[in-house]
């Protein structure tokens, strides 16, 4: 992920003044080289891909595509991979809201040390995300004999699956509050408090108004995360068709079958919902840095 | 406990204590049980399985080409960024918000996509094919894949420093007579360069542990192509939990020792560019 910086900076139109400056204009060849090359690249290893996936999904004709979209196992992968999504969001933001309100509200010793372990599931391989829970819940596992014996599967079921995606998606919306809330201060919630609102009211009326565009914006990429995660859920599913298959996985399978228009149909709702977070993202990045009262983000 | 603040707000104690737990069980915890599970093995055990020859290509493999694609990102991510910063062109603005797409996209759809295109018979496969280049299933496969997934990196690093890099440098090295050139050499690029280094340790950091793209487009052969997060899942499917955990511990080593560069690299950018991270 890129840094919070990077991701909240804000996106003012900056080239029409570099260029009409100039001692920072560049000849129009080096634009252009730039421009050239630049776009080559993205155009080779990032926009044909995103129209790789639409082209073939629809290779066989539209019947294939919506047939292999409404195919039972396809239905149940998508209600399993929202299911997965609609656990993993909302206790992520419980998380991120919780320990953004410790990390910026309050002096402890400790606290950048506690951000980068926040930051840990970032930097951890997805495969090795999945296999620590093996390790815990699994039947070779510290609880794998004790759940056994009380008929209760974690590993290559939807407990795990949940909590591989939580794992993955832990992060997110932290990151994105923590910044934020320490460059706000405390100093609007301590005026809140001494005007004689409860602790409760403040953080409704002041705290969350006051982050809501990064909140959203964390939650976004959280979700897009958490509906896409591949590697980790790969490892704790068993790959149970109608079961324990997410989209991505049945993706996978499916390939791997050579039904190449259906992997590729299902494909293409993931790669849509990578549009619509792309949009949305967007959107809350614009709005975040509107000079609107107490919304100025940076 | 601190005594040293008085504490208008209420909550720290509920905040802190939730946060701790939650974090405790979701990471640290299960994240400890990779250490404890290597730490029952017996060194004779760890050796053979952390450096096996199989094992030992992996990682020359996903190391290589996790450097060698994070630098490639580092060239033209700064390219990028570059023209996205410093020229108006048309559709600057969708390129600008697409070069998250790889944030975006799952895994897997990329991995597919990009075998999809590079393969024999695919779009840049068909046209590189009588070249005798051959991407798709061996080591460039790899390269492919992970020179995707760390795109927008360098680019998302590098444009807000370039965005907030005040014109006087350059017009102060312009009217002493510097060439545009000279300009970016000497003045710009030292103001880019913590960023630039921190997008590249970004990129790689991502691409070593990198899967669901690269088992696709990879054709995983032993020696030759097999990444190493592949040799844990393969030894998983195989009932080779010791085995897998200790690769496993190997690779959150480095992980962890990558976190801590680029925590400092971070920092570096943070003082050169004097802007919060």
């Amino acid at each position: 992920m890129a840094t919070v910086a990077a991701t909240f900076d804000a996106r003012s139109d900056t080239a029409s003044k570099f260029e009409a400056n100039p001692a920072t204009r560049d000849s129009a060849w080096v634009k252009y080289l730039v421009i050239g090359v630049g776009l080559t690249y993205f155009t080779i290893f990032l926009l044909l891909p995103l129209i790789a996936v639409f082209v073939e999904a629809f290779r066989k004709g539209a019947g294939t595509y919506f047939a292999a979209l409404v195919e039972p196992d396809a239905l149940s992968a998508i209600r399993l991979t929202i299911l997965a999504a609609a656990i993993s969001v909302p206790l992520n933001l419980v998380f991120g809201v919780s320990a953004a309100w410790a990390i910026a509200k309050f002096q402890f010793p400790g606290k950048n040390f506690l951000i980068t372990l926040i930051d840990l599931p970032f930097s951890v391989s997805p495969v090795v995300a999945g296999l620590i829970y093996v390790l815990v819940f699994g039947l070779q596992g510290w609880f794998g004999p004790w759940l056994n014996e009380h008929d209760i599967k974690v590993i290559f079921a939807v407990p795990g699956i949940v909590l591989a995606t939580i794992f993955v998606t832990f992060p997110f919306i932290a990151r994105e509050l923590i910044p934020l809330m320490q460059a706000q201060g405390r100093d609007e919630e301590e005026a809140a408090i001494s005007l004689g609102a409860s602790g409760l009211q403040t953080f409704w009326r002041v705290t969350i108004p006051n982050v809501k565009w990064a909140l959203l914006y964390g939650v976004i990429l959280c979700n897009a995360r958490a509906m896409g995660e591949f590697g980790a859920v790969s490892v704790v599913s068993g790959h149970i068709r109608g079961e324990t298959n997410t989209m991505p996985l049945h993706v996978e399978i499916l390939y791997n079958e050579y039904q190449f228009a259906a992997a590729f149909a299902v494909a293409s709702l993931l790669a849509l919902l990578a549009l619509v977070t792309l949009v949305l993202k967007t959107y809350v990045e614009w709005r975040s840095h509107r000079p609107v009262a107490g919304e100025q983000v940076s | 406990m601190f005594g040293v603040n008085k504490r208008v707000l209420p909550g720290f104690g509920l905040s802190l204590g939730f946060t701790l737990v939650y974090l405790s069980l979701i990471v640290l915890i299960p994240l400890s049980a990779v250490f404890l599970k290597t730490s029952t093995m017996s060194w004779d055990e760890l050796v053979s399985a952390v450096a096996a020859p199989r094992v030992v290509a992996s990682y020359k493999l996903t190391f290589g080409a996790s450097f060698l694609a994070a630098a490639i990102n580092a060239v033209f991510g700064l390219l990028l960024a570059w023209g996205l910063t410093r020229y108006t062109f048309p559709g600057r603005k969708i390129v600008d918000a697409l070069i998250d797409l790889p944030f975006a996209l799952p895994t897997a759809v990329a991995g597919i996509a990009l075998t999809a295109i590079y393969a024999k018979n695919g779009w840049i496969g068909a046209l590189l094919e009588p070249l005798g280049i051959k991407i798709a299933f061996g080591p460039p496969g790899v390269l492919v894949a992970l020179t995707f997934i760390g795109l927008p990196f360098v680019v998302r690093t590098v444009q807000p420093v370039l965005e907030d890099l005040e014109t006087e440098y350059e017009e102060a090295a312009a009217s002493l007579g510097a060439t545009r050139w000279q300009a970016f050499q000497r003045v710009v690029f030292p103001t880019l360069f913590p960023a630039l280094l921190t997008g590249f340790a970004l990129a790689f950091a991502r691409a070593v542990g990198e899967y669901g793209s690269v088992i696709f487009i990879a054709g995983n052969i032993p020696m030759v192509s097999e990444i190493t997060p592949l040799i844990i899942i393969t030894k998983l499917e195989q009932f080779d939990y010791k085995g897998a955990t200790a690769v496993a511990s190997v690779m959150l080593v480095i992980s962890f020792l990558l976190l801590l560069v680029i925590n400092g690299l971070q920092a570096w950018t943070a003082r050169r560019t004097g802007r919060a991270i």
